[in-house]
């Protein structure tokens, strides 16, 4: 396959609001269940090991219309869970048996009632997730939480949802994981080989596909890029923070492209790539899925940092492992985690002389001239000023 | 119907014995907090709901709850300079105005709200109950002071109950993390029988805010149940909760009301008493606090009276039935962080007010809708059309903010409670044909 065969596939997926790969997939496999998610992360491996698909929503982007879901929030509330129910309540999400809402602001959280509310024939599920970070208290808690999830999915699937099921189903995760990370690490590379409005259609489409297919998929891309040329620019190597819940439209992706900003690290789609580390194949595995999300995590907004001195770490070393010269902080309006969290995040790069940028977006952002200017000169000034 | 302007509420402010009883109480706390860094004396900051009040009391710490701090610069009009202050820092206009009311008023000194400075504290207890933006405020806050922080995560309860894991999970978060880090930072060790008293004396003042709120349910009701359950929750939601001054205090309003009572009488307004009871309502959300006596004389001017609130539950649902236990001092605090109102699920905070409705023989819901809290809002105007469906009886819907003064509109919210009003009266004149 070429890159471009395997971008339309993507754009294609990407596209579809309708859901039709997973209604394709139910009818491959009759009688299996799908299971939805909300940002920003769930153990998919305990969906994965119950046979079902687990299926990421990121609401309904800028090609829906949203009529029925802006009845339900009041204006200064952000645009995801708004889209999300114009999913449901337009039926394109009937092909789901179920949702997950985890936790990570108090929208979503609400969201979680809201859905029960509406879609009473559904599993429901909020999923909570510690926020201290010792084994024996917030992992105790973990554990228990994910179990209940096991049991839950064992249910509905009608079936045990045995430790050898978790444990293929995490090895299956790591690898795509993996791959994941090495697409990420030749985009920091060449960044011109593998422009982020692919990538970021590439893990898109791992939001709907099989984990092994969308592995598959990664693998094909790699090598196709790897096989084309393409034009090297002189742009400015950023890392683009603060997307990780309500997505941005492609075309603003595109823009920062255009404006001159290659993105060598970003925190879209972070399920992809929140546990850090592989997770131990051998073992009790919901200890193991705990100890990952305890210890092996990505930081982001919906994380309490614990120590002081930490807070912004991550984020430098994104920059320093991708070779980035600045950061654009692009949040989505009314984003309490993100904008909250950002000043700090600005701080601690101010310590580090990381030249920075921000704006904020909707999921049905329209207009991009100013946020193309914005970047472009950002851009210049990281070129013409910087050492 | 009073079609008359609105008008600005009078100067001269009715107050009872408790009133000026709880007004000396936080003057005092106020005062206090001002001298605690330069006496000696630790300092604990925390929030309101699922506080630890007595807890803390155990450690000799001087408490300063944030919230408080930015209601009242909100009701003597210094929010508004506050949250500028925060936004020229580079806090963005979309987020939560309790937080850059409180960071703009350290920014300018941190001078509280009666004028007094208020302390440097040694730890944050950020106790996570029903709020993520409370998470985000003490990592904010934490950059200002060289200080520890204490995090205790309250699971939410998004099934509708308090499950074992849960509990387990906050009790152990105090055993080892909470605990041991107010006996290091306070330098006092943890005495669980001088816990044991303090949360006895909160039962009592438990047992009589719930038979205070409970009093609405008589007609004509003798309180209001949102804006002067503001002034009835104050004690017992912040630094006095376990106090004998507590007790005392909810004595004292408790025989107020019997007496009221026992005359017949309504509320009592920042204006006096309040007249012929026309409409009775249940509120849901928080109150404004930059127009708070403005907003609550829209309603008093129409003879409506709030028989019930959401709001005066964000310190504790009382009236469900919880105490404070202190034959189960620890079980007890975790079930009270996990049961305060914010932290219920959605389907759980629609069952409560529609009870209230009923209970209370309600003429019907009143949302107000703040922008700084998305923890009550999102999700409001379906809990209002699932509401109207359930009781038969009409919401109305109007957004204001906390402390935030460019989002109060006199106009356009007295506009709409009058339409609202009238609608309920043609409503009551229908039924009573």
């Amino acid at each position: 396959m070429t890159v471009q065969e395997i971008v339309d596939r993507c754009q294609a997926l990407f596209d579809d609001l309708d859901f039709n790969a997973v209604k394709d997939w139910k009818a491959a496999n009759p009688g299996a269940k799908a299971i939805g998610y909300l940002p920003i992360y769930v153990p998919r491996e305990i969906i994965h090991a119950a046979g079902m698909l687990p299926v990421g929503i990121f609401g309904g982007g800028d090609q829906l219309e949203v009529i029925h879901g802006d009845a339900y929030y009041q204006s200064y509330i952000c645009r995801i869970p708004r889209s999300t129910i114009e999913l449901g309540l337009t039926g394109r999400l009937d092909s789901l048996d179920g949702m997950l809402f985890p936790s990570i602001c108090d929208v979503i959280r609400n969201l979680s009632g809201m859905w029960q509310l509406l879609f009473k024939d559904k599993y429901v599920k909020y999923f909570d997730v510690p926020q201290t970070y010792k084994d024996d208290i917030g992992g105790a808690f973990y554990i228990h939480e994910m179990q209940t999830l096991r049991e839950d999915l064992g249910k509905l699937a009608g079936r045990e949802i045995t430790d050898e099921d978790l444990q293929n189903s995490i090895a299956v995760y790591n690898e795509n994981r993996r791959v994941i990370n090495e697409v990420y690490q030749l985009r920091a590379k060449q960044p011109w080989q593998v422009p982020t409005s692919e990538i970021y259609l590439l893990l898109r489409a791992g939001m709907v596909l099989p984990v092994e297919e969308h592995t598959q998929l990664l693998r094909d891309y790699l090598a196709a890029a790897g096989a084309e040329e393409r034009p090297r620019r002189d742009n400015c190597r950023v890392v683009v923070n603060g997307v990780f819940c309500e997505q941005p439209p492609l075309g603003l992706i595109k823009s920062l492209e255009m404006a001159g900003c290659y993105v060598v690290d970003d925190d879209f789609l972070l399920i992809t790539r929140w546990l850090i580390d592989d997770v131990p194949t051998t073992g009790d595995p919901m200890d193991n899925l705990s100890k990952a999300f305890l210890h092996h995590s990505a930081a982001t907004s919906a994380k309490f940092e614990p120590d002081k001195a930490d807070k912004g770490k991550f984020l430098i070393n994104q920059v320093r492992n991708s070779g980035a010269e600045g950061v654009i902080f692009a949040a989505p309006s009314f984003c309490d985690p993100a904008l909250l969290d950002r000043p700090m995040l600005q701080e601690a790069l101010n310590r580090d002389d990381i030249p920075y940028t921000a704006f904020k977006y909707a999921e049905n952002t329209g207009q991009m001239q100013a946020i193309r200017e914005q970047a472009g000169t950002f851009a210049d000034s990281i070129k013409l000023w910087s050492a | 119907m009073n079609t008359a302007a609105p008008k600005k509420p009078s100067t001269e402010v009715v107050k009872e014995a408790s009133m000026l009883k709880q007004k000396v109480m936080i003057d005092e706390n106020f005062t206090r907090l001002s001298t605690s860094n330069e006496d000696g004396r630790k300092v604990v900051s925390t929030f309101v709901p699922g506080n630890l009040n007595e807890l803390l009391m155990c450690f000799d710490l001087d408490r300063n709850f944030p919230e408080i701090n930015a209601l009242q610069n909100g009701m003597r009009k210094k929010s508004g300079r506050l949250i500028m202050e925060a936004e020229r820092n580079g806090q963005s206009e979309d987020v939560c105005t309790y937080v850059k009311s409180d960071l703009g008023m350290i920014e300018q000194g941190n001078i509280g709200p009666t004028g007094e400075k208020l302390p440097d504290p040694d730890v944050l207890l950020l106790s996570y109950t029903g709020c993520f933006t409370f998470m985000k405020w003490f990592e904010l806050v934490r950059e200002k002071y060289d200080c520890e922080t204490i995090m205790l995560h309250v699971p939410y309860q998004a099934d509708g109950s308090i499950t074992q894991n849960m509990r387990d999970y906050v009790v152990k978060q105090l055993k080892d993390d909470v605990i041991p880090t107010l006996e290091r930072v306070s330098g006092v060790k943890f005495d669980i029988d001088r816990l044991r008293g303090y949360l006895r004396q909160s039962q009592q003042a438990e047992d009589d805010l719930v038979w205070i709120l409970q009093s609405a349910k008589n007609k004509p009701s003798p309180i209001d149940a949102f804006f002067g359950g503001v002034y009835y929750i104050g004690p017992i939601f912040t630094a006095f909760r376990g106090t004998e001054a507590a007790t005392e205090y909810y004595q004292t309003l408790r025989g107020e009301i019997e007496q009221r009572l026992a005359d017949g009488l309504g509320p009592v307004t920042p204006e006096g008493d309040f007249g012929k009871e026309k409409f009775r309502l249940v509120v849901e959300g928080t109150p404004n606090y930059t127009n708070f006596r403005e907003f609550w004389k829209m309603l008093y001017d129409e003879g409506a009276v709030v028989v019930a609130s959401s709001y005066t539950k964000v310190g504790g649902v009382y009236d469900l039935g919880f105490r404070h236990d202190p034959d189960n001092p620890l079980e007890s605090l975790a079930d009270y962080c996990l049961g305060c109102y914010t932290n219920l699920s959605l389907p759980a905070r629609i069952k409560m007010l529609t009870n209230y409705i009923e209970d209370y023989q309600a003429d019907g819901l009143l949302v107000n809708s703040v922008k700084s809290c998305n923890s009550f809002s999102a999700g409001q105007l379906l809990m209002l059309r699932e509401i109207e469906k359930r009781t038969g009886k009409p919401g109305a819907f109007i957004e204001t903010d906390l402390v935030d003064p460019r989002y109060f509109s006199a106009a356009n919210v007295k506009n709409r409670l009058e339409s609202y009003f009238q609608m309920l009266e043609q409503k009551n004149a229908t039924q009573a044909a």
